[in-house]
């Protein structure tokens, strides 16, 4: 080894030193612990480094990247509470029809758009052209501080601010620069923020949807188990161009179509159970697919709704409100449980956990009794919305439904059902004032339409097809659930289902064949003994 | 003690006890799913079902087997001729101590009444429990068979007078097997091959 090797070794070593140091120097960005599902930081952009004033300057600002968001917007449901029925022709949506929980926004506007994803909705004069009025935070907040309190039409508080006016009670401002700042994808949270509290509170009208859906164990939602597939809203209800899958107005009651696959041309309902698992799920019983040809999986894979702790609404009768204590107070009247089973405001509430379902035929169709439509009393209980199906028409299947009965406002006089003013802090609000034919005026001049001045009540009945609160696989039903003597498919008619249904004629005389060979048999014996013995003895 | 023939074949007392365990456990099954009486809950009563029929089936085809293999199947030939004699003998002759005016063999192990009941068991209620319950069992591949048209009501209520059919034949049977000359002696020529006379 001489001079020249040695003076090769300290250059190598050399090289490598400088190597070293040039790694180190553009290192500066450290591969982030976690791996993110979002390529944006929201706060690091300029756009929304600043202190936001309203919701409507945060939308602005959310525009000038997000050009076409709010046009996207404007097409979907979630903006024009709107849609028409191509089947039926009906125009549908919360802005037209009406339900038998707090009836109907007209004239209530202010306080039913706080579940709105816009701003201002507080009349029917609302713009809906407006890009800036579109709610960009409602779904993408992540903070969980958004919060769009009833009577605000749509507005957070951003500013501390006594709500309602004059009631003493001050609803604390949020830090809407933070929630801009940090937004991302929609989430159970977000989704649940107006869908586990519709009807007017927690649980209240789904059944399936409520406060415990939030973070649900495996028990209660297979798939949105939070520790475990943890999916959120939108994993199923999957959203291409702001518009969400999946819809109570033409829902998808029979799916032939299959697993959606990637690059296949498909343009069904992405939400429904057969999207992802297909119409043969059942890999090892096959009697089980053959089940699913006229049971929707709803019906065995959802044994009860309301099964998160929350209680849900099944009854609402309207026509015991209005009572005051001696003092001309409202009234609330609370179960052992402290719920809440009367108001003086609302009337007469029953209220459900673990709630088995009703179960009928349904194949998509949904029709309504609209406000224009004509009612007869006399035809007993009026179905605000029914569900189209039978078992012959090749397009239904068994479905698990909720039917929210109730007693609501109509008028005799006109024969339709009516529109009150319920929410508001004026004279003729019912919830303040608790009189009947001031706030039914007060609602129908604002939908537009002829009141005669005269309420009485008429029972009704709303159907919702339960879909939500998949139990895991070995909590479906047991076959004996509809397989038996007043199973759980007692009313459904057109299919025959063994071990409830059975001829009687066959039986009686199967049974008549059966008991003549006994008693022939048994006749013959006897005879055969007393002979036997007869001619023993002689 | 009268004379000892041998009448029945190993296979065939096999076949014999067998068969009589499935059927009087598929009837045990078959009248739970039908909704009588819950014993096993339905699922297991309707698994159970299906099980003891696919054994019956692997029965049946050793049976097809050996009945034609072996020329057994003759004995089924119904004689009308006689049909009445042994009428006569079950309905009076019986309780008058008469004796059995048959004498079973070899070549003649039925009585002409037992040939008939038998065939008519073979032709008439077998093929009508096996047919409508494979049906059952295949509900779900009519549409693949093209039929279509078939109702599951239809086939549920031909395998149910099936089944009390075959209910109505194993009272009457369980009872004439007592009816020898003492009231196990049919009973152990089943069991033991040898018919004692």
């Amino acid at each position: 080894m001489g001079l020249n090797s040695l003076r090769q070794s300290a250059g190598c070593v050399l090289a490598v030193l400088l190597y070293l140091f040039s790694v180190s120097a553009l290192a500066v960005d450290e591969p982030k612990p976690l791996k993110l599902t979002t390529t944006a930081d929201h706060s690091k952009f300029k756009e929304l480094q600043r202190e936001f004033q309203s919701g409507p300057e945060v939308t602005k600002a959310c525009l000038t990247c997000h050009t076409e968001a709010a046009g996207q917007i404007h097409r979907t449901k979630h903006w024009k509470w709107e849609h028409l029925n191509p089947d039926s022709g009906q125009t549908l949506g919360k802005k037209h029809i009406l339900n038998n929980f707090c009836i109907s926004i007209a004239s209530n506007y202010s306080a039913c758009t706080s579940c709105h994803i816009g701003y201002g909705w507080k009349d029917a004069n609302f713009d809906f052209s407006v890009k800036e009025n579109v709610d960009c935070l409602v779904c993408h907040d992540t903070t969980g501080i958004y919060k769009k309190p009833p009577g605000l039409a749509g507005n957070p508080v951003i500013k501390d601010m006594e709500l309602p006016p004059g009631s003493g009670k001050i609803v604390k401002g949020i830090d809407i620069t933070k929630v801009a700042q940090k937004v991302g994808k929609s989430s159970r949270d977000t989704c649940g923020a107006c869908h586990f509290f519709g009807g007017g509170g927690d649980a209240v009208k789904h059944g399936d949807l409520d406060s415990s859906m939030a973070a649900p164990d495996r028990e209660l939602d297979v798939h949105m188990d939070a520790t475990g597939l943890d999916f959120t809203c939108a994993t199923c209800h999957k959203t291409s161009s702001h518009d969400v899958a999946g819809s109570r107005y033409t829902p998808t009651a029979m799916d032939k179509g299959g697993a959606h696959i990637r690059g296949k041309e498909d343009n069904s309902n992405p939400a429904t159970c057969v999207s992802c698992h297909g119409n043969g799920p059942h890999k090892k019983e096959e009697r089980l697919n053959q089940h699913a040809t006229k049971v929707a999986c709803q019906t065995c894979h959802i044994p009860a709704f309301a099964r998160g702790g929350v209680a849900t609404k099944m009854n609402w009768d309207w026509s015991t409100a209005g009572e005051r204590d001696a003092e001309g107070k409202q009234v609330v009247r609370k179960d052992d449980k402290g719920r809440v089973i009367y108001e003086s405001r609302k009337g007469t509430f029953t209220l459900g956990e673990n709630v088995k379902p009703e179960y009928f035929w349904f194949n998509g169709d949904v029709n309504y009794t609209l406000v224009t439509d004509k009612i007869e009393k006399s035809e007993g209980v009026i179905r605000i919305n029914w569900l189209g199906g039978s078992p012959t028409d090749g397009k239904s299947l068994i479905w698990p439904v909720k039917v929210f009965r109730g007693s609501q406002p109509f008028d005799p006089i006109n024969k339709t059902l009516v529109k009150p003013h319920t929410a508001g802090n004026d004279d003729t609000g019912y919830w303040k004032n608790l009189v009947w034919d001031k706030a039914v005026e007060a609602g129908m001049k604002d939908a537009g339409l002829p009141f005669s001045g005269q309420v009485d009540f008429v029972k009704t009945e709303m159907f919702w097809p339960i879909t939500h609160m998949v139990a895991p696989k070995e909590n479906a039903l047991a076959c004996v659930e509809c397989h038996s003597k007043n199973g759980r498919l007692t009313g459904i008619q057109g299919v025959y289902i063994p071990g409830r249904d059975a001829n009687k004629l066959i039986d009686t005389i199967g049974w008549g064949i059966a008991l003549l060979a006994l008693l022939g048999s048994l006749g013959h014996g006897l005879m055969l003994i007393a002979a036997r013995r007869k001619h023993q003895g002689e | 003690m009268g004379e000892r023939v041998y009448i029945f074949k190993g296979f065939e007392r096999f076949w014999h006890w067998s068969q009589a365990g499935l059927i009087m456990f598929m009837m045990l099954t078959g009248f739970e799913i039908h909704g009588t009486y819950s014993i096993f809950g339905f699922e297991r009563a309707v698994n159970y079902h299906n099980i003891a029929a696919w054994s019956l089936v692997g029965l049946w085809v050793f049976a097809i087997f050996w009945h034609l293999t072996t020329g057994e199947w003759r004995h089924y030939i119904p004689s009308v001729e006689k049909v009445l004699v042994i009428a006569r003998f079950y309905s009076s002759g019986i309780f008058r101590n008469e004796p059995h005016p048959f004498k079973p063999s070899q070549l003649n192990k039925h009585n002409p009444l037992q040939r008939l009941t038998y065939l008519g068991v073979l032709l008439f209620i077998s093929p009508l429990i096996w047919i409508t319950g494979w049906l059952y069992l295949f509900h779900g591949e009519w549409s693949a068979w093209g039929l279509s048209v078939l109702q599951l009501e239809w086939v549920a209520i031909g395998h149910t007078i099936g089944a009390f059919l075959m209910l109505a034949f194993f009272v009457s049977h369980i009872y004439l097997v007592t009816t020898g000359h003492t009231p196990t002696s049919q009973i152990k020529a089943m069991i033991t091959g040898w018919d004692e006379t």
